[in-house]
């Protein structure tokens, strides 16, 4: 395995019955990358990243996350990952710092660390006013970012991102990159799955699947003269519609 | 260690703040106990007893009154006919109808034999048993008067051999109800609450996505599932020393064995419970389908338990599905430690049963938890 891979993929399937979710895609991420997986609602990325994260097993093909096989070393990887699902997953009825606390606990984090880290958080997201109320309370866009900032608490090397954006407002969407770009900038590996093109643009690369294939993968640029077009949207309307 | 003390934090916080289930766990259970223990009672009281007296004869009165005088009996008419009689049964106005026939005193005085009629209303069996039992000893002890009289001025040397029986009644010498309730009902508290309570509890956090969270998490499953269930674990101990405390207050019921076994016995309980509960839970999806199953299987349970019906009168196969029911061993064990004071060897048996059922449905649970898909 070449060691600037932090993750590997090679024909990597999930059936479900007959339907064919996954069908054998294959692709490397490099470390420190900001990688962009792209597919219209349907198209397999969540099933996709789902088994990359260990909490869905391959139907076939090969994958190593973070140096760990997805088959048998899956809570290995879980050490070593970050994820912040499409569905907003922290507590409603636990408060900003208490979500930190107990997400910092279980990754095994000291406490003394929670405590830094927490304080740094609330600061940079901006939540000293909330920083005691539950987080059911808050708006969405801050929840996202609170999300975000919660599942790279054990500082992982790779952090999965799904549709993270997702009715939120403009602005809070543009902050929300400039996260993205922090945390890359620090070494972590972002893989990131949307739907938003102009986000694809921020990307180092984009894979972009349709109908459980990967149909183009390479730099937003190279894609774009590739498929002859000026931005990301052309490119997959192309490539969705065929 | 430390993994499985962040959960069990979280998990209090999030019990007391939500504010819809607190009452659910703490207030429903007490009112259940004092109004099931006061209610549910097989004391057949307040009959509704209706006659027709054909034969209007000083003994036929003499009858009648000593139904009259019983604490049981409500003595309402003496219909004019039978047809109104049965209409009244039918409407449910009576429940047991004595029929006086015609020259019923000539007949004993003569004869030395008379008939009298007897109709209970049977849709309750259970119910018309008690009551035909009473209608017998009230009629027997009428025929015992009667016989004196009618000795008195015939052969004296045919004395009646009376063969009383003098009960005794051992563990519950007043035959109080409530003393053999109270510690049923006590059962049903600590094992619904704990149930509904785990089973819905794990399928809450699939509902709202954050199992999800969880399981990309490298925790452990069994951290997972200690973390998760000892909370309740606690809560259903607590609820057991609530409703020990109320029992003997309200209803001063008897605590003769020792009450270090009656709470070690329920600690291995409680886990057997958790564990149906998270099993339940790994199989469905939503907090409805868990709690309609747990719902299932507790009124099973609960109606095989020996709580309201004797076991022994159940049918073999019947009896022996009971030896699957948890509910079934922790009524015996809390009837036995309280009322009859049996000690660690007596309830060996039923805690060796527990203590394997909670081995199997725990190892059961956390097989079927899957972190992967």
């Amino acid at each position: 395995m070449n060691n600037n891979n932090v993750i590997e993929a090679q024909n990597l399937t999930k059936m479900f019955g007959d339907f064919t979710a996954v069908s054998a895609i294959s692709f490397e991420v490099k470390k420190g990358e900001i990688f962009g997986f792209l597919g219209a609602n349907g198209a397999g990325k969540t099933t996709a990243m789902k088994m990359l994260i260990g909490i869905s097993k391959p139907t076939a093909g090969k994958a190593s996350v973070a140096g760990f096989d997805v088959y048998k070393q899956a809570e290995d990887i879980k050490k070593n990952i970050g994820y912040m699902s499409q569905k907003f997953a922290l507590y409603d009825d636990l408060t900003v710092k208490e979500n930190i606390m107990f997400f910092g606990g279980i990754y095994g984090v000291s406490r003394k660390r929670i405590k830094e880290k927490t304080a740094i958080l609330i600061e940079e997201l901006g939540l000293e006013e909330v920083a005691n109320q539950l987080v059911g309370a808050l708006p969405l866009g801050w929840k996202q970012k609170l999300s975000f900032s919660v599942s790279l608490i054990h500082d992982p090397k790779i952090v999965f991102l799904d549709e993270p954006t997702g009715g939120v407002d403009p602005i809070t969407r543009r902050q929300f990159w400039e996260m993205i770009y922090k945390a890359a900038n620090q070494g972590t590996t972002v893989f990131v799955t949307t739907h938003y093109m102009d986000e694809a643009e921020y990307c180092d690369r984009v894979s972009i699947m349709v109908n459980g294939k990967i149909e183009a993968l390479d730099t937003p640029k190279k894609l774009k003269q590739q498929f002859n077009v000026t931005n990301m949207n052309d490119v997959f309307l192309k490539l969705a519609r065929g | 260690m430390k993994t499985i003390l962040y959960i069990i934090q979280k998990e209090f916080k999030q019990i007391f703040r939500n504010k819809g289930m607190l009452p659910i766990i703490f207030v429903l259970p007490l009112l259940q106990l004092v109004i099931l223990s006061n209610a549910a009672t097989f004391e057949v009281k307040n009959i509704k007893f209706g006659y027709i007296d054909k034969d209007h004869s000083s003994t036929s009165r003499a009858l009648v009154e000593k139904f009259n005088a019983s604490t049981y009996f409500n003595v309402l008419t003496d219909f004019p006919s039978e047809a109104i009689a049965s209409a009244e049964m039918l409407k449910g106005e009576i429940d047991v109808l004595l029929q006086i026939p015609q020259y019923f005193e000539r007949d004993l005085q003569i004869e030395k034999y008379a008939n009298l009629g007897i109709t209970i209303n049977a849709i309750d069996g259970a119910a018309a048993g008690v009551e035909n039992v009473y209608v017998n000893q009230i009629i027997q002890r009428f025929n015992q008067n009667i016989k004196m009289d009618v000795l008195q001025v015939s052969d004296k040397q045919v004395q009646p051999i009376a063969v009383e029986t003098i009960p005794l009644f051992w563990y519950n010498k007043t035959l109080n109800y409530k003393t053999f309730m109270v510690p049923g009902i006590l059962v049903l508290l600590v094992t619904m609450i704990t149930l509904f309570l785990s089973g819905m509890n794990i399928v809450r956090e699939k509902e709202i996505g954050t199992l999800e969270q969880i399981n990309v998490t490298p925790i452990k499953k069994s951290q997972f599932i200690i973390g998760k269930l000892f909370p309740f674990w606690v809560i259903g101990m607590g609820l057991l020393t609530i409703g020990l405390i109320l029992a003997k207050v309200i209803f001063d019921v008897p605590m003769l064995g020792s009450l270090t076994l009656l709470y070690f016995y329920t600690s291995i309980y409680i886990l057997v419970i958790l564990g149906i509960g998270l099993f339940i839970s790994n199989f469905t999806d939503t907090q409805q389908q868990a709690m309609f199953i747990a719902w299932f299987f507790t009124v099973i349970f609960i109606l095989m338990s020996g709580l309201f019906t004797p076991i022994e009168s159940m049918p073999k196969w019947a009896q022996t599905l009971t030896e699957f029911n948890p509910i079934r061993y922790f009524v015996e064990v809390m009837r036995m430690v309280m009322l009859k004071g049996s000690g660690f060897n007596d309830i060996l048996p039923q805690l060796l049963k527990t203590a394997l059922y909670a081995f199997v449905m725990n190892g059961l649970a956390v097989w079927s938890y899957k972190k992967t898909t």
